[in-house]
């Protein structure tokens, strides 16, 4: 049996059980199209500051939803794969001649689905909402692509964190981290126009800067290949990084010979 | 394939951390086609050599080969051979009896012809085929270890590993078990390694039994041939109302030594085995001494555990439950 075929079923299972937990669904559809409403109400005296990149705050802050969806994806994936570590379920596939990287992967294709199916949503939310997408319909397509890249580089985190902590609680410990991270980044302003130094400077050096800078400039800016290859290589870094890690802490969590 | 191998384990050791000795040294040879009873209390290395011989746990030293293959550099091909249904009943509660199965057999590489077959035939045999497009949160604790069993059986392994199947059953649930474990053995020729804390299923399913303490197999054999080498019956008395323990210790001491019984009664064990119990009784009258009750028990699996270790395998059960907490 080929890998791709075993991560088929994997992906099958994982597909499965997300759809039969509300609760996985509702939350990353509701939560971030609810703070999308409330920020950039909120927010909206902002793009008065001079310089601001974008007469809408709506549309400057429509990125956001895509990564918060994607924070959902890392909790997803790791709290599922914690429930199998502790139910035995691993020890069961363990058994059969599933390959160590086809499970990760194929956890990884269910949290694919279910982000690509976001990311239409968030999309959809926001040009009913008024956004003009100012790479046209490509660049909607590579919204999509680029977001559920990133929700499958937070996933493996997610499983990362689930295989050596074995704990499904640890990995929901690690969302408010990572949602801290997601705050000081330029989700809420550009960063030439973030004033206080530390800030900035936290924001430069935080790679989820770069992942909202990229699918903000296919939003309001159009096509920007500086910010479209940053946010694509931080991207690929992460997913890369991510994948490695856990691939690494699977071998360690199973001892089959 | 490998159907002509059983079990063969020599000097296998497993410690963990803070050099605790889970297995110590056990050796062991299961044949083709027999039903092995592992028996122990809780804690004394039953798990942790069912993890080893099916590959998920490498053994820190000894060696092992079961159907035929190495335990440490076969591991693909063992696991090839065998099925486990392992303590917990491994289960994905968001999934129903019938995906369980198709993955399953899936990931054997069984063909998606042959899939949805083997599937049914298992829920048929297992008798879960009205709950089979059920979610599995919903099954009871006996449909939950039937349908682990059918998962075990689902690439027709040649040894199958029961790490005590019947933990948590209730009774008729426990006899539906042992009845098609049975029937694996009778008519598959399946080889069974059953882990078990229970003397009655290792009593009535096993072969042979080899009874495991601290890590250590104490006793190895038939349950006949093991209740053989402790062979005297005991009798025990239990006193009605106005007749003394020691009055009737006097008596029953005359026939035996001494042996553990229940806290109202006297026991000993039969110097000349069930041909006392009649003078005992005579003795019993002539003294004009009442029972409320006169029971001889046969040897059983308990005694050889009490005789090997030095305590029954209930106490064992209390002390390890004492040192757990």
């Amino acid at each position: 049996m080929t890998a791709l075929a075993q991560v088929g079923y994997v992906a099958r299972r994982s597909v499965l059980r997300t759809a039969r937990q509300p609760a996985n669904i509702i939350f990353p559809f509701v939560f971030p199209t609810a703070l999308l409403a409330v920020t950039s109400a909120g927010l909206s005296p902002a793009t008065k500051i001079p310089g601001f990149p974008s007469k809408s705050f709506l549309a400057f802050f429509l990125a956001f939803p895509f990564i918060q969806g994607a924070l959902f994806a890392t909790m997803n994936a790791g709290t599922d794969l914690a429930r199998d570590i502790q139910s035995g379920f691993l020890n069961r596939l363990a058994l059969t001649p599933l390959r160590g990287g086809a499970l990760i992967v194929g956890q990884l294709g269910g949290i694919a689905v279910l982000a690509f199916v976001q990311n239409c949503y968030y999309l959809t939310v926001g040009l009913i909402a008024g956004v003009r997408l100012e790479s046209g319909i490509v660049g909607g397509i590579v919204l999509i692509i680029l977001a559920t890249g990133v929700a499958i580089a937070f996933g493996a985190l997610g499983a990362f964190f689930a295989l050596r902590t074995g704990s499904g609680e640890a990995v929901q410990g690690l969302f408010p981290l990572l949602f801290v991270g997601l705050f000081l980044s330029s989700m809420n302003l550009p960063r030439n126009l973030i004033e206080q130094d530390w800030f900035r400077t936290v924001a430069t050096f935080n790679p989820i800067s770069y992942l909202i800078e990229g699918l903000r400039s296919l939003i309001i800016t159009g096509w920007d290949g500086e910010a479209l290859v940053l946010a694509f290589g931080v991207a690929a870094v992460l997913a890369a990084a991510a994948m490695i890690l856990a691939n690494w802490a699977l071998r360690l969590r199973l001892t089959r010979t | 394939m490998a159907k002509t191998h059983g079990i063969e384990a020599k000097g296998l050791v497993r410690t963990f951390k803070g050099d605790i000795r889970a297995v110590d040294g056990i050796d062991l040879r299961v044949e083709p086609g027999e039903i092995y009873g592992f028996l122990g209390p809780n804690g004394a290395g039953k798990s942790t050599t069912v993890h080893m011989l099916t590959t998920l746990l490498p053994p820190t030293s000894g060696s092992a080969r079961v159907a035929g293959f190495d335990i440490v550099k076969e591991g693909p091909k063992v696991r090839s051979a065998i099925g486990a249904a392992l303590q917990e009943a491994a289960l994905d509660n968001l999934l129903t009896g019938r995906e369980h199965l198709n993955l399953q057999c899936a990931l054997h590489g069984i063909p998606r012809a042959e899939r949805r077959i083997r599937s049914q035939e298992l829920l048929e045999r297992v008798g879960l085929t009205l709950a089979a497009d059920r979610k599995v949160g919903g099954y009871s604790g006996g449909m939950k270890r039937r349908l682990d069993l059918a998962l075990a059986l689902a690439h027709r392994p040649t040894i199958l590993f029961l790490d005590e199947p019947t933990t948590g059953l209730d009774p008729q649930s426990r006899s539906a078990l042992w009845a098609e474990v049975a029937r694996l053995a009778r008519e598959d020729g399946v080889t069974v390694f059953l882990t078990t804390q229970y003397l009655e299923e290792a009593d009535l399913l096993a072969d042979r039994v080899g009874i495991i303490d601290h890590g250590h197999i104490v006793a190895e054999g038939t349950p006949a041939e093991l209740k053989a080498q402790i062979g005297r019956p005991t009798v025990e008395a239990i006193p009605a109302d106005g007749a003394t323990p020691e009055s009737i210790a006097r008596i029953l001491e005359q026939f035996g030594e001494p042996t553990g019984g229940s806290a109202k009664g006297v026991a000993v064990r039969l110097e000349h085995g069930v041909s006392d119990l009649a003078g005992i009784v005579r003795a019993l009258d002539a003294e004009g001494i009442t029972l409320a009750n006169l029971a001889l028990h046969a040897p059983s699996l308990d005694d050889v555990f009490l005789a090997k270790t030095g305590r029954s395998l209930e106490g064992a059960e209390e002390e390890e439950a004492e040192v757990e907490a």
